[in-house]
Formats: structure tokens, sequence, C-alpha cells
């Protein structure tokens, strides 16, 4: 077996109420609603930056805690705060939102984002602290223009303002007067996904400590569409997030499919790496603006914070197999094809059970699975349930059917093989890879042997097929780099000797045959 | 519910009748459920859609309560919804459902 391995990873959240406020599609829908006064309430139930630091599931994703130790924080999450939460963690980090404005400065190549001259000096100072950040990442935030001019770029001539402290310090410009694909929205969210992927991405060459010129080949795999009115969705996030990383020696693309298109990402790296055509492939996506506030409107109704303040960002490393680091096992992977069909036993057999029985596994030999990891606290409130022990519960229903576990036995499968969701509704984000780092994690410490990713999508949403979407993969404990023996060196002194006497007797022959002495 | 289904559910009821339509959910909580039980008989109750105070009356149902397992082919059903039995509170989503549509359905199925 010589599979490829994933050899480093990096996750980031970036905590952004006041973009969530200007630019979340639920507070745009409500922002004009004269039926509803959402919009006004929900100011009131805007988080700062460190109740988001010390919120458990946050700091679950940037590796301080781990999903099971979750398990040992009382619920409601948001009033059960950590005591001694870390901005930094062994994955990556939680940035708060006016580093994130400078971050996007520092992102942008086409002069759209424009930063307060004060504001702008005063993040350039905070940012030159930060562990990650390099002069040359520094000089690209610009010493910014006068706030009058901020001002009529908002008022006047369709920005969109970035505020912070209730105060406008800085705007993201439209880059085009009619096409809406280059309107300051959508430039917006796409700087916001660029910067957030850079971020992780940093964070991920950081952690698999690795230069960035090592990087061969770069998949993005967000949710965004980056193009214009004649190629909406053209591309390409990949290199524009390896040029500002300064992956020289990278080129890439981007893959969507919404929330399963990380882990088809991860997918076609490992065939990449598997054929040889790269040595090492990273897998990045940053955040979602769009997504942001998505359930405010039930949260707010039901007094809770606005939880959905967070951009997420990862990136991952697949590599040549180095003996070392957990392989992904490309011989089975599971997959929901066209004919599958849309029942949930269907789809649960296809991307689960089917790539097992390949190998010949149960479903209790995979220490853990790991498909949507939706913060249940999000998702309850709003009426969708939890969505990861819905998950754990169709794959132990499943095993129930198959015999392989009794049904008195499901609720201990469900704890056992299970874990509860830490990530935020960020679309691509919780489908599976948040646990990537953990298992790898595990894994490398001998403490699991075999875990699972899976990656699923509600593909109707884009209004092209009524299709389902569901693509895994087995992560699994490197055996090690088997080497072929090498066949020992013949003797062929015998063979020689042999050829010597054969040729002594021909001319032998030879001189009797022609009488020659 | 979402908007847009919202408005298909109108269509529909539009140009079949609301005598003629039966609506099936398949919602994985009690509780949303409910509201989409409500939605389509008594009217949106977030004022949120289309269906904001239009009490349409249709027939609803959850795919998992027994009054539609009996209507279907055993075989099917099982193939279908027989895992999902398993995963869904059963008993809580068939009462919630129920409890719209008794006080609201104006046609049945």
């Amino acid at each position: 077996m010589n599979n490829p391995v994933i050899s480093g990873a990096g996750y980031i959240l970036v905590h952004v109420p006041n973009i969530m406020m200007e630019a979340g599609t639920t507070q745009l829908l409500e922002k004009d609603n004269a039926k509803s006064d959402y919009y006004q309430k929900a100011f009131e139930h805007i988080r700062d930056f460190e109740s988001a630091l010390a919120y458990a599931p946050n700091q679950v994703y940037i590796g301080n805690i781990t999903p099971d130790e979750l398990n040992n924080v009382e619920r409601p999450w948001y009033e059960n705060l950590l005591k001694d939460p870390k901005r930094f963690g062994p994955f990556g980090e939680i940035l708060p939102e006016d580093e994130f404005f400078g971050l996007m400065a520092s992102s942008d190549s086409f002069d759209l984002v424009v930063l307060e001259e004060g504001f702008s000096k005063e993040i350039k100072d905070k940012l030159s602290n930060h562990p990650l950040m390099t002069e040359e990442e520094l000089g690209r935030i610009k010493t910014g223009a006068k706030i009058q001019t901020i001002e009529e770029l908002v008022y006047e001539h369709d920005a969109i303002p970035l505020r912070y402290n209730n105060q406008i310090v800085g705007c993201v410009k439209k880059a085009h007067d009619r096409d809406e694909n280059l309107n300051a929205h959508t430039m917006l969210e796409n700087t916001a996904t660029k910067a957030s992927a850079y971020l992780a991405l940093k964070h991920m060459i950081k952690n698999a400590q690795i230069a960035a010129q090592d990087i061969d080949y770069i998949i993005e795999c967000s949710e965004e569409a980056c193009g214009d009115m004649n190629q909406r969705g053209g591309g390409n996030f990949a290199k524009a997030i390896g040029e500002l990383a300064n992956c020289s020696n990278a080129t890439g693309a981007d893959i969507r499919g919404f929330c399963a298109a990380p882990a088809h990402a991860i997918v076609n790296a490992a065939a990449l790496v598997s054929a040889g055509i790269f040595k090492k492939v990273a897998v990045v996506a940053g955040g979602a603006v769009a997504k942001l506030g998505m359930n405010g409107r039930d949260h707010v109704h039901k007094g809770l914070p606005l939880l959905e303040d967070m951009l997420g960002g990862f990136a991952l490393l697949i590599g040549e197999n180095d003996g070392k680091n957990p392989v992904i096992r490309t011989e089975t992977i599971g997959r929901h094809t066209i004919g599958t069909g849309s029942s949930p036993q269907a789809v649960i057999q296809s991307i689960v059970y089917d790539p097992l029985d390949k190998l010949g596994y149960k479903a209790e030999d995979i220490d853990k699975f790991a498909p949507e990891l939706q913060n249940p606290e999000i998702t309850e409130s709003a009426g969708a349930g939890n969505v990861p022990e819905a998950n754990y519960k169709m794959i132990a229903a499943l095993a129930v059917r198959r015999g392989e576990i009794e049904r008195a036995d499901m609720t201990s499968f469900v704890e056992e093989h299970g874990m509860p969701g830490f990530a935020p509704t960020q679309g691509h984000i919780p489908s599976g890879v948040p646990y990537v780092g953990f298992a790898r994690d595990a894994i490398l410490q001998g403490k699991m042997k075999k875990v699972m990713i899976i990656g699923k999508g509600s593909l109707f949403l884009g209004r092209m097929t009524n299709q389902f979407d569901g693509i895994s993969f087995i992560m699994e404990k490197n055996p090690g780099i088997t080497q072929k023996a090498a066949k020992p060196a013949e003797d062929v002194s015998k063979y020689l000797a042999e050829a010597f006497r054969e040729f002594a007797d021909y001319l032998k022959t030879r001189g009797e045959s022609d009488g020659s002495q | 519910m979402d908007l847009e289904i919202q408005q298909r559910i109108i269509d529909l009821t539009e140009k079949y009748g609301a005598s003629n339509v039966v609506v099936m959910l398949g919602g994985a909580e009690a509780e949303a459920s409910g509201i989409a039980a409500e939605t389509v008989t008594n009217g949106d109750p977030t004022f949120a859609g289309p269906l904001a105070g239009v009490p349409l009356g249709l027939a609803v149902y959850h795919i998992v309560e027994p009054e539609v397992k009996e209507a279907v082919d055993p075989g099917v059903y099982d193939e279908q919804v027989g895992m999902m039995e398993m995963v869904l509170d059963v008993d809580a989503i068939s009462k919630e459902v129920k409890k719209y549509r008794d006080q609201y359905s104006k046609y049945t199925a």
C-alpha cells in the first residue's frame, strides 16, 4: 500500500459581527422588511469578541479542546463560557474583526478595500505583533483614506462600509458599475473568503513545518463564486490565495460541490498525489459571509446570542506517503452516485457502508465517523435538530438492519463512534473536514486507527438538480512504507567459469576440425 | 417553511384545487414539522412567506404517520422509510402534525 497521507492541518475562525449585520443574507433580507423588527432587535444579541473566544465549540475548532471534551461542558455553551480561553490553538486561531479588516486590506489586489487612515495605521501596528504576519504582508496594507472619502464612497458610490465600535473604519468598493458579480457586496464576500482562507493556509504551512514554496498545487473548495458577468464563478480563488501566502511554486484551481466540496477536494488531492502528478497538494477554503446570522431570526426570537458571527476557514496538506502520517485509503471511496437514489438508507449505504464492505470492515471498526458537524446549539433552536446526532443515528440504524449491532446498542454506538457538533454553520466548513486535524493527531498518537470523513451536500439549492450528494474517505494509521526486499545479487562466477569452459572446448574442437593447432 | 416552497404550494393548489392536494412532510423534527403543517393549513405563523394569513386548509401528513404507512406497499415503505423510522421520534412528530391537521385541515386525503 502506498497511499497519500494527510500531513498538515490549519483551522481558523474570524469573529465578524459587523460584517454579519452588514452583509449576511438574513440581515439583508430583514433590513427592509417593514413587517419585521428583527433587524433592530438583532443588535441587542451581538456577542463581543471575548464571548466568542470563550465559547467552547470555537475553542474545539482551533484545537484547544477535543470534541469529546466538549461533552463535558454543560449546555447551553453560550452561557457556560470557558474560563481561560486562548486565541491561538494547535490548529490555528480566532481572529478579531478589526485585525481581519487589516488582513482583508493586505489581501486586496485591486485597491477595493479602503481603510480610514488612522485605523489603517492602528491595525498595521496591531498586526505587526501577529506571529505569522511578515513585513511584506504588512506592507501591502496601504496608508488609507480620510473618513470623508470613505463616507463619500459608501453614500454616493455604493461601497459597503466596514464598521468597528459603531464607527465606519473603511469600506469595500464595487469593481464594476453594472456587473452584479463585481458589485461591492460580492467583492466583500469574495475578499473575506480569500483573506480567511489565506490565514488558514498560513497556519497549515506553519503546523506542517514546510515552506510555502514546497506546495505544488492548491485546491480551493469554498461556496463563493468569483468571476464577472461573462463567467460567473469562473475562479480562481486557489491561485489568489496561494499568491498571498507566497506559494510561488504552486498552481491550482477551485472545486465546487456545496457542503461536500471539501471532501471532493481531498479525494482529488489524494488522486493527484497518488498518480505522482504533484507531491504536495493543499486543500483550502475560506468563510462564507452570506451565511453569517443565517438563523438569526430564530436565535433572536428565542433569546439566544447571534451565534453565527464566525467565519470559518481551513487548510489541509495531502502529501506522498512518508510512512508516518495517516493514509487516505484511496482504494475505497464512498460516493453517492447519480443512480443511488435519495432515500436516507440508500444514501448511508452508499457513503458509509459500501466503502466499508469493500475492505471487509464493520461499522464498529471505525473509531470515529465525522459527518456533518454543525454545532447543535445553532441548529436546534432553528428547528433543524441536532445534525451530527441524526447522522450517527442513521449510521447506527443501518448497522442494526445489517445485523452488525443490536438495536439496544444504538445509543452506545452513537456515543462511542460519534461526537458533538462544534463547527459554525458555514456551509462547506462543517461537513467532515473539521475533524481531520483531530483524527490525524489521534491516529499519530495511537489513540485511534480508523476514522471516516463524510462530506454531504444539498444540490437542490442551485436549482439545477434534485440530486443529493455525498462522498467519504477513510483515514487510517500508516502501516509504514513497505520496501520490496532487494533481490540478492547472484553469484555469477560459476556462470563465467562455465562460459570459459565452453569457449575453451569450442576452441579445441575448432582446432581439431580445421586441422590447425 | 422555505418561502419558495410556500409559493409552490399556492401554485399547485390553484392548479389542482385544494381538495385534490395532500402535503407530505419529511422533516426530522417534531416542532419544525408542526410549523410546516400549520403553514399549509392555517397560514405561515412566522408571517415571513406568501402563506402568511392564507389558511389553505390542506390535508397534511408526515411520512412516518401510521395513516401513510398503511397506505403504502410494505416493501417499498421499508426500503424507503424503514431506517428513518428507527431514527426519528415518530410519536412526537405524528402528534404534532395531527394537532394542526385536526384543528385546521378542511380537506382529507
